[in-house]
């Protein structure tokens, strides 16, 4: 029945996506650690010459590489605390019984689905402009000074806005995992007269455990590459403060020109972003056993 | 048995919820409000009743040709979605139904791929479009943005294949369908749901993309991401023909996604969590 014809059959399907794969994989890979061997500036593409380890050493000893990593981590961290915490609450709130349940769900999970350009100025303009926006006016109205946001936590700012972009996602995903636990077992727990803590430190955080790590994993994939939220707001200004480690490589390529400079910084990025990779991979790998 | 809830206890968390999710969606229930507003309206503080014009709309239009970046985001998301759909149904098809030794290496493989920081080959990928010709072309967005989802498309429709019984592939062989009028007949009417979901998801990850839709994108083939980016420079006087630009960039995808939150946990968590 299976025979050499559908095993046959079978690999010809499988065959084009993986081709595709593999060249979008290797082919613009190996371009990246090619140029980062190289001097090559676009502004005097006819100078190019062999650069040795020279230009990573140029990426690692400017100060911007380490401010900008400094940046990667607390935009990373940052937003995972703020989107893991709040999303438990919020799916928690969620899961009790409300009147026009359907409804707030879409009010929650809404901001996953606006562009990042549009967030990003959305926040910048209307809500924390320091004399326009609706913090400002709020401020004002409770006679207190308005806050400069991009100004005075330029950081700060931009962990908000991505974080309110993710917030949804982790919510919408950790209800998805609370409303699968057994209803029964609640009731069990409850019978017994566990309170409110102990239920959710014995009973639901645990059974919550795989969508968490599955959030933060996922999550770090996509805050490690922050960038359309930078771009539109402060450029990764004021100075580098908020330049991460993608936006000094985009202000180093397309900037500066600098092709060797920028590849040897999209090696490092490839190096990190596959060390959080790995554990994303084993995690859902164990899931396909089932 | 059912837990009795008081009425007093209920109606308790629904003003807190409401609350809560009220102030998540109000930045864009503001900048919807906004929309209609006059400029001087828009900076003139809070308020939630706007003089309800369509100046915005039609402004943004006349000065900006709205319509264009617009016309090459739906191009640019539901062609990529569809190329990207007719290479993964084979695939994903096949590692559901005739799994080998290899399939899971694959799919674990194929979603490594997904890991690849886009900043990593930004330099590479400029160059080759800059000398092929694809720098600001809807057909080099389309074919990086069908690359770039592939995985998770091919992940996804692998997910819903594999819930549909073998058993039903043995009855229709043994009818003595081929390959073929088995799956026209027997198999397409089952996976045609989760095509579908998975065809969803993907269109609203090719419409928000904006790495590549910025980077390899100028005037001629800018999708509305490249489009509202370039708003970020100027400042004040402009807010409300932003918002209405914007209410309109997002009010599809808003709409979309509404629809869609059930296969958007399986899409992005890759089945992961259902």
């Amino acid at each position: 029945m299976a025979t050499r014809q559908t095993r046959s059959l079978a690999r010809l399907m499988l065959a084009p996506s993986v081709v595709l794969l593999l060249i979008w994989m290797i082919v613009p890979l190996a371009m990246t650690l090619w140029y980062s061997f190289q001097n090559y500036n676009l502004l005097n593409p006819v100078m190019r010459s062999f650069a040795g380890f020279d230009n990573y050493r140029y990426f690692y000893t400017d100060p911007a590489f380490f401010e900008s990593i400094a940046n990667t981590l607390a935009i990373v961290v940052g937003v995972l605390l703020i989107t893991v915490i709040g999303g438990i609450l919020l799916a928690l709130l969620l899961d009790q019984p409300i009147f026009g349940q359907g409804i707030v769900r879409i009010l929650v999970i809404s901001p996953f689905f606006v562009m990042p350009p549009v967030a990003a100025l959305i926040w910048k303009n209307m809500i924390m402009h320091p004399g326009y926006g609706v913090l400002a006016d709020v401020a004002r109205s409770l006679g207190l000074q308005p806050v400069d946001w991009f100004a005075q936590y330029p950081l700060l700012s931009i962990v908000i806005i991505v974080s309110w972009q993710w917030l949804p996602f982790a919510t919408l995903i950790l209800l998805t995992a609370l409303q699968s636990l057994d209803e029964e077992q609640k009731e069990a727990a409850e019978m017994d007269g566990a309170n409110f803590f102990n239920r959710f430190r014995y009973l639901t955080l645990p059974h919550l455990a795989r969508a968490i790590t599955v959030v933060i994993l996922i999550q770090t994939i996509f805050l490690l590459a922050v960038y359309a939220e930078i771009l539109v707001t402060t450029n990764g200004g004021p100075g580098y403060a908020t330049t991460n480690l993608a936006f000094l490589i985009y202000r180093t390529a397309l900037l500066s020109y600098d092709i060797g400079g920028a590849s040897a910084g999209g090696v490092i990025a490839v190096v990190l972003a596959n060390i959080v990779a790995i554990f994303l991979m084993r995690a859902v790998g164990r899931n396909l056993e089932r | 048995m059912a837990r009795a809830i008081s009425t007093r206890r209920k109606t308790v968390t629904t003003v807190v919820a409401w609350l809560v999710a009220l102030i998540i969606f109000f930045p864009i229930l503001y900048t919807i409000i906004t929309s209609f507003k006059t400029e001087p309206e828009a900076i003139a503080g809070i308020s939630l009743i706007p003089s309800g014009t369509f100046e915005n709309y039609i402004e943004v239009q006349a000065q900006r040709d709205y319509f264009r970046p617009f016309l090459n985001s739906v191009v640019i998301s539901l062609g990529s979605t569809l190329i990207a759909l007719l290479i993964s149904v084979p695939a994903a098809w096949s590692m559901a139904f005739s799994p080998a030794r290899r399939t899971k290496d694959i799919l674990m493989w194929m979603l490594s791929t997904k890991m690849m920081p886009a900043v990593g080959v930004l330099v590479p990928m400029y160059l080759i479009f800059r000398d092929t010709g694809l720098l600001d072309t809807r057909t080099g967005l389309t074919i990086v943005l069908t690359l770039v989802n592939l995985p998770i498309v091919v992940w996804m429709l692998y997910t819903y294949f594999r819930e549909i019984p073998g058993e039903i592939l043995e009855a229709a062989r043994m009818d003595g369908a081929s390959t073929l009028k088995e799956i026209v007949y027997v198999l397409t009417p089952m996976a045609v749901p989760g095509i579908a979901s998975t065809m969803l998801l993907n269109i609203i990850l090719a419409w928000n993309e904006s790495f590549w839709t910025i980077r390899l994108s100028a005037a001629n083939a800018a999708p509305l991401t490249a489009f509202i980016a370039s708003f970020s420079s100027p400042q004040g006087l402009f807010w409300a023909k932003l918002s209405a630009a914007s209410t309109l960039a997002i009010a599809p995808i808003l709409i979309m996604g509404w629809f869609s939150q059930k296969q958007l946990v399986r899409g992005l968590t890759f089945g992961a969590v259902k």
